[in-house]
């Protein structure tokens, strides 16, 4: 049977998943990039491949997306690489074909799209800050002791959830460790904190746009209960949680990957092979671009970077 | 021409062929053209810089100290409706004590209502001018930001749907090299009609209904392309139209903007600093004639057009149109711009069909 490929390269997590032609989870798997895309990906791939074992599928196409889409499309020969925004629009309006509005926040970033009659209307994305999103929570996390992972749970226990800046991370930051000294209880700061973010959320990326039900929340955070709680609170909506939400990426390039009907070779041996990236500053002109070039077995096989032709490192 | 004084106006665009018209021909000086901006220019600017001055400061004044090291001796700034009125000032300041030797030709202190204040502030540039051979030069100068502005304004509406890419840029660029060699009035109108039959001559295969996107924003950064990391190019990459009405020849020489406050007036009745109303007026035509999509475009802590960002938001809810809302500083990281830029494209395309 044939197997469709989507791969979901965010700064902290990396998320995998294959689908079949009915478009369902056949296989998934949600893992820490910790600032090695590539390496995350062969690890990503080796469960992959772990869990189709003894399923009959072949994967025909492969699809990227996040931050790190063009370097891995490169290295899994991908038929469609796609910027995230898209990818989770699709993605959620396959599953939830009524939806009105996306919340989504992520491990670097956070967003929201608008949709009406299956399409695409608005969108916004968090720009020269990364305030409120989940590395921000998980470094607070440790902070107070707590694994990110029941920091929604003891929020639930809170009765008065602090007061907590929402405006920057520095100041949440501060005001988090002045309240918690002057004696708020953990689940009240925990509870403050699930509500800055919120709040945060609806102030900057939300500012301007209405928020129609059925409102879908998804992206890492979205497993924090508080949050989803808070979200409840301030929109005065039920917030829905796909159970999963943190494979709305994926899942949405995997969909891009079979509708785009393009299939390419793929296979899980690339897992065995030594992929390679080395950067340098094009010397040609006082622009200095990054330029990267990406090595398979010590063949070059793309680069990018350049702004111009004089920049350019040619493929052979 | 006195050739002891050597002229520059930070990079604008493509009116330097313009500027140095009138320097070489009208005030008798020589004219540098700025070295074109680089990551380095940002570089050196941001480091001279207040940190929370807008980031076109920043390109002007890494432009200026790049200039004065390869032999520029009298630098010019212009004046605006918001802070760029101060920048001028704060700009010779920083340039002084950081030991330049440098003439500076300030438009902000300039007078207009007395010609004695004009003419000493010309007399700056060049002691020995003749203000009549400034007033003769006068027209063509103001014929070439003309041309210059009309060729943009068409290669930004072709350029996605050339047969042989690039060919219109580079013809563009071939103009502006010969542009730069003209003497007279006679050399550059035989240029300007050579030039505009080969860019039409150009061959171009535009589909019936093509995405059209709608760029504004502050007056810098929306005509600058390093400054908004080629937006512009971009977008006609992408096979896209692209608008943009902000121009020297629509604000200064035509004034077209002149009723931008009444055409805008059922969403802002006021001034909102510097080109702001103007953005509000272009947004809003873009939205009745039907465009695809607005880009705004703004520099980070642009107050006015802060301003403009809220109300175009309501033209966005009234005329269902999507806008996209830029923040640029001195970071160089493209990836953000062009996640968005992918996305915006997606969503327009969706619609479209």
């Amino acid at each position: 049977m044939k197997g469709y490929l989507g791969i979901d390269i965010g700064s902290i997590s990396t998320k995998g998943v294959v689908i079949d032609e009915d478009l369902n989870i056949i296989a998934s798997e949600y893992l820490w990039t910790e600032g090695d895309p590539m390496g995350a990906v062969k690890r990503l791939l080796k469960v992959l491949e772990k869990q189709l074992s003894n399923k009959d599928i072949k994967i025909v196409s492969v699809g990227t997306t996040g931050s790190a889409r063009k370097l891995i499309g490169v290295m899994t020969n991908a038929s469609v690489v796609k910027n995230e925004i898209t990818a989770h629009a699709i993605g959620t309006t396959t599953l939830h074909p009524d939806v009105n509005t996306i919340f989504e926040i992520g491990g670097q970033d956070s967003k929201i799209i608008i949709i009406e009659n299956g399409y695409v209307t608005d969108y916004a994305m968090n720009t020269l800050c990364a305030a409120g999103t989940g590395s921000f929570l998980s470094s607070q996390a440790h902070r107070l002791g707590v694994s990110v992972e029941e920091f929604g749970e003891i929020a639930l226990k809170s009765k008065h959830p602090t007061n907590i800046a929402a405006r920057c991370t520095v100041f949440a930051e501060s005001d988090l460790v002045h309240k918690a000294q002057i004696g708020h209880s953990k689940e009240d700061i925990i509870a403050g904190l699930c509500k800055a973010v919120v709040t945060n959320y609806l102030n900057n990326i939300g500012k301007g746009k209405k928020f129609n039900p059925p409102i879908v929340f998804q992206g890492g955070v979205s497993k924090n209960v508080g949050v989803k709680k808070a979200f409840e609170d301030a929109v005065g909506h039920e917030v829905i949680v796909d159970k999963n939400g943190h494979l709305m990426g994926a899942f949405g390039v995997a969909v891009l990957a079979k509708n785009s009907k393009i299939e390419k070779d793929f296979s899980f041996d690339i897992v065995d092979t030594e992929f390679r990236t080395t950067g340098f500053d094009c010397p040609k002109c006082a622009n200095h671009c990054e330029i990267v070039c990406v090595f398979k077995d010590n063949k070059l096989i793309d680069s990018w970077g350049n702004k111009c032709d004089n920049g350019a490192v040619k493929v052979n | 021409m006195n050739k002891d004084i050597v002229a520059c106006f930070p990079q604008w665009g493509s009116y330097s062929c313009a500027f140095r018209y009138l320097f070489e021909n009208g005030f008798g000086v020589k004219y540098m053209t700025p070295p074109p901006l680089t990551k380095k220019t940002i570089e050196i600017g941001s480091k001279h810089s207040p940190d929370y001055v807008c980031v076109p400061f920043k390109y002007c004044l890494g432009c200026h100290i790049e200039a004065l090291e390869k032999g520029a001796n009298c630098l010019m700034q212009i004046f605006g409706a918001c802070r760029l009125n101060y920048y001028g000032e704060l700009e010779e300041k920083i340039l002084r004590d950081l030991g330049y030797d440098f003439k500076f030709f300030n438009m902000a202190e300039i007078n207009f209502r007395s010609p004695r204040s004009i003419l000493e502030h010309f007399k700056i540039v060049n002691p020995n001018m003749s203000l009549v051979k400034i007033i003769k030069s006068l027209p063509t100068t103001i014929n070439i930001i003309k041309t210059i502005d009309k060729m943009e304004d068409y290669i930004r509406k072709n350029a996605g749907f050339e047969k042989d890419k690039n060919a219109l840029e580079d013809t563009f660029n071939e103009f502006k090299e010969k542009l730069n060699k003209t003497q007279n009035t006679k050399q550059y109108k035989k240029l300007k009609k050579e030039y505009t039959k080969k860019l039409k001559s150009i061959k171009i295969n535009k589909p019936h209904h093509p995405l059209r996107v709608g760029l504004v924003g502050d007056y810098y950064t929306v005509q600058e392309p390093f400054s908004n990391y080629f937006i512009e190019k971009e977008l006609e990459n992408m096979g896209i139209e692209v608008y943009r009405e902000m121009n020297l020849t629509n604000t200064i020489i035509n004034s077209k903007y002149k009723n931008s406050r009444k055409t805008g007036k059922r969403y802002v009745k006021f001034d909102i600093g510097a080109t702001a109303n103007y953005t509000v007026a272009e947004a809003l035509k873009y939205a009745k004639n039907g465009l695809d999509g607005i880009i705004q475009v703004k520099s980070f802590g642009c107050t006015p057009e802060l301003n403009a960002q809220t109300v175009l938001q309501s033209i966005s809810r009234d005329y269902k149109i999507p806008i996209l809302h830029f923040s640029f500083d001195s970071q160089t990281s493209e990836t953000g711009i062009k996640t968005r830029l992918e996305a915006f494209y997606d969503m327009m395309q969706a619609k479209h069909k």
